[in-house]
């Protein structure tokens, strides 16, 4: 007998951390108590995008879309929408802006302009069940690929895609493909990299914990057209669940036979292991990460040769990121004509975003190439929380720079957000309001590429630190004059110098910043002042004579200096004051000024 | 399960994509939409929903999604059943027993023929043959 519902329930990090694992013990429990159990089934799914939101349940096939379900939701969902066949209403979810229940889960603004290819699978199949993958068309690309095309055939399809790398620079992929198959090797190796350590950037880890299996499938086919027998998944260790789907996926892979000796009765045999990292970020970078598989010292080598003619013991091997690999399959199924339809000019497909800060939306999501940022922020994104204005988006993480109001219709590709400054990067999208200070946001980044760097060569070293500590001098309002011509110099140093993509991009987030915030720094310098009230050092809190004397402010005071009777005017301790704002905040009466 | 054969996993994507389509609103034409009401309960609906499912396995229909929705407010003639389809009226048919369910899903989602002497609501009377 076919079931009534599927109850989808959404078992990624972001849910899983607000007790998603314990709704789903209760659903389950729940059905078995209300003896409904052959009628609906419960399925563990991947990560909708909408974490924000989470946890999130979805029951097919209504549709109905539930959120921030608690465990012990779990009863009243039983119980009446299965039951009875009546959705809970006070779950379902309903758009910020008119309050509305959407008719279906694509109605949703969230979720209205985005086109899933990476993303397809995730939480639309179990993706601890190899069979839901399979019943997805998995699998079918390497079928394809084996008994319908030559290696040749599988080169020229992934170089007609147009297909480029999807972990920062955006190198055609069919091209680096074709390196590594135009080289005589006894062994050639496939890897791929799940190291993900741009802050604020999920979008890796997300494709591998809800659809493990096509990034074995796509691997597996790279193996067969660059005529290599051996796969490593590189991924760091801070992703336990997305390492637990990984080996359960590879398991049951071998066990059908897709993956192992004789893939599928032919003679084409292909295997992979996982190599956990410890988590640097200049491991991600393809010669560090390499060696760090051989199990040296993860720090980058000068290139050429690329790893693609010669990589992992001295062997040609491909090297690509995680979300360039989930395009594979569906690029053989459907076609290189069908994914070349997608997208901008120069960048084809879609792009996954990993979309945070100050926005209403936030969560992953997946648009076509050629999007517009304001598309983004406004359409998925549902606007700036609190109804502030845009002030910037910074995307391309440590790597990138800033896109500001200006540029809000320019259709995003690899090439316009070079254009303007930025990078794609490998998809973090954070957005900023007027809240948000440019240099502090600009420090953040270069703190990380100065913790991170392997301290190798000199440029980023050195360089880096120097930066960082002009910035942090700005920020206290020490900055001089001099500071700018000073940052741009040293950047352009590093730019050049610097052996990797680590110090070569470090200097990014500064450049941008200091051309589109000039009179940030201009006021930070010259008047000791920061506009957003973020630089703790530059602010002052002083009460006017709006103050009635209510007290709030004095009560909330961590440290306990501002003085006054009641209902008589209060002051602050200057010398006393951390600066904290909580009395900023807190008074009703607009009797403190921040300056 | 032992190794998969090219016809083993084929078959087996057969199988497994037919199972999953149920759960898949996308690429159907056509909607059942019982009211599953307190009202509707209690006349039957449930029985109805089972008919639905089991007919539409049986007669290979596979276009259509089968939807609960909570009392349409007709409570005198439940199980009362909302059916939408691409190039015919959405029609709402009263009083679907069991085999009434049956019919739907041969004559209305199969055949593209209404069952007329059910029809609750007749949504624009010159479609409907008398
Ligand atoms: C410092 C640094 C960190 C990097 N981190 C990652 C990463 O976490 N994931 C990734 O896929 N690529 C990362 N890259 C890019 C890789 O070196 C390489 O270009 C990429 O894995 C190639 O795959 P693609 O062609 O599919 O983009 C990083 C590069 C640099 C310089
Ligand atoms: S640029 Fe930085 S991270 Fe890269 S090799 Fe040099 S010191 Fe190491
Ligand atoms: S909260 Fe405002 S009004 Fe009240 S005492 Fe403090 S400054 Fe005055
Ligand atoms: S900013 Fe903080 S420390 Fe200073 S007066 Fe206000 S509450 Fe006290
Ligand atoms: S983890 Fe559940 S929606 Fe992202």
């Amino acid at each position: 007998m076919a079931y009534k519902n599927y109850i989808m329930v959404c078992t990624g990090t972001g849910c899983e951390s607000s007790k998603a694992g314990q709704l789903y013990e209760n659903l389950n429990a729940e059905l078995k108590a209300a003896g409904v159990e052959e009628e609906a089934q419960l399925v563990k799914t991947g990560c909708f995008g909408f974490c924000e939101q989470g946890p999130i349940v979805k029951i097919l096939p209504d549709e109905t879309f539930y959120v921030k379900v608690k465990p012990e939701d779990a009863k009243e969902i039983v119980a009446e929408h299965i039951v009875k066949g009546r959705p809970v209403d006070r779950l379902i979810y309903k758009e910020p802006s008119s309050d509305k229940t959407p008719v279906d889960t694509d109605n949703i603004g969230f979720y209205r302009k985005q086109f899933r290819i990476v993303l397809r699978n995730c939480a639309v199949i179990n993706p601890e069940i190899i069979d839901e993958y399979i019943a997805r068309d998995g699998y079918g690309a390497l079928e394809k690929a084996l008994f319908e095309m030559s290696p040749d055939d599988v080169l020229q399809e992934i170089k007609d895609s147009g297909l480029r790398g999807r972990g920062g620079a955006g190198f055609p992929t069919g091209t680096k493909w074709g390196f590594t198959k135009g080289v005589e090797a006894d062994q050639k190796y496939i890897v791929c990299n799940a190291d993900e350590g741009d802050p604020g950037a999920y979008m890796d880890r997300s494709v591998l914990e809800g659809d493990p299996h096509s990034v074995l499938e796509a691997m597996a086919i790279a193996g067969y057209t660059v005529g290599a027998s051996k796969g490593f998944i590189y991924i760091r260790a801070e992703y336990p669940l997305a390492i637990d789907r990984l080996n359960l996926a590879i398991a049951q892979a071998k066990e059908y036979g897709l993956l192992g000796d004789n893939i599928l009765g032919t003679d084409f045999s292909f295997d992979i292991e996982l190599r956990l990292g410890a988590g640097a970020f200049v491991c991600g970078e393809e010669t560090a990460l390499l060696a760090s598989i051989e199990g040296k010292r993860g720090m980058p080598i000068p290139r050429p040769p690329f790893p693609a003619v010669k990589g992992l013991w001295g062997k040609p091997t491909v090297i690509n990121n995680v979300e360039t690999w989930a395009n594979i399959p569906v690029i053989l199924l459907k076609g290189a004509k069908w994914f070349n339809s997608i997208g901008t000019e120069t960048s084809k497909g879609t792009k996954v975003f990993a979309l945070t800060g100050k926005i209403n939306n936030s969560g992953l999501i997946e648009v076509p190439m050629g999007t517009t940022l304001r598309e983004i922020i406004f359409d998925i994104g549902g606007g700036i929380a609190g109804g502030k204005p845009f002030k910037a988006a910074q995307t391309g993480g440590p790597s990138g720079g800033c896109i500001t109001p200006q540029f809000l219709d320019t259709p995003i590709d690899y090439e316009s957000l070079m254009s303007i400054g930025s990078m794609m990067g490998s998809g973090g999208m954070i957005v900023m309001d007027e809240d948000d200070c440019m240099i502090d946001v600009t420090k953040f980044y270069l703190e990380f590429t100065v913790d991170e760097s392997c301290g190798k060569c000199a440029p980023c070293r050195i360089g880096g630190r120097t930066c960082y500590n002009i910035l942090d001098r700005i920020s206290k309002g020490k900055g001089e004059v001099e500071d700018l011509q000073k940052l741009k110099d040293i950047g352009h140093a590093m730019r050049k110098a610097s052996l990797c993509g680590l110090g070569q991009t470090a200097p990014n987030p500064v450049m941008s910043t200091m051309k589109y915030f000039e009179d940030e720094y201009k006021a930070h310098i010259e008047d000791n002042k920061c506009p957003a009230g973020k630089c703790k050092d530059m602010l002052s809190f002083s009460i006017n004579d709006n103050c009635v004397g209510c007290t709030a402010c004095a009560r909330v005071c961590p440290v306990s200096c501002i003085s006054g009777e009641v209902k008589q005017k209060h002051v602050i301790d200057q010398d006393k004051c951390i600066k904290c704002g909580q009395c900023f905040t807190k008074c009703k009466f607009e009797a403190i000024d921040r300056a | 399960m032992a190794k998969l054969t090219l016809d083993d996993l084929r078959k087996l994507r057969d199988e497994k994509k037919q199972a999953m389509n149920q759960r898949d609103a996308e690429g159907k034409t056509a909607q059942v939409i019982i009211g599953m009401g307190t009202c509707g309960i209690a006349a039957g609906a449930k029985a109805a929903f089972d008919a639905f499912l089991d007919e539409m396995d049986k007669t290979g229909v596979t276009h259509a999604t089968i939807k609960q929705t909570g009392c349409m407010g007709l409570c005198f003639s439940e199980p009362t059943v909302e059916v939408k389809m691409e190039g015919m009226p959405d029609v709402v048919y009263g009083n679907v027993d069991e085999d009434t369910a049956r019919r739907i899903v041969r004559d209305h989602l199969k055949n593209k023929t209404l069952v007329s002497d059910h029809i609750f609501d007749k949504p624009s009377t010159d479609i409907i043959k008398d």
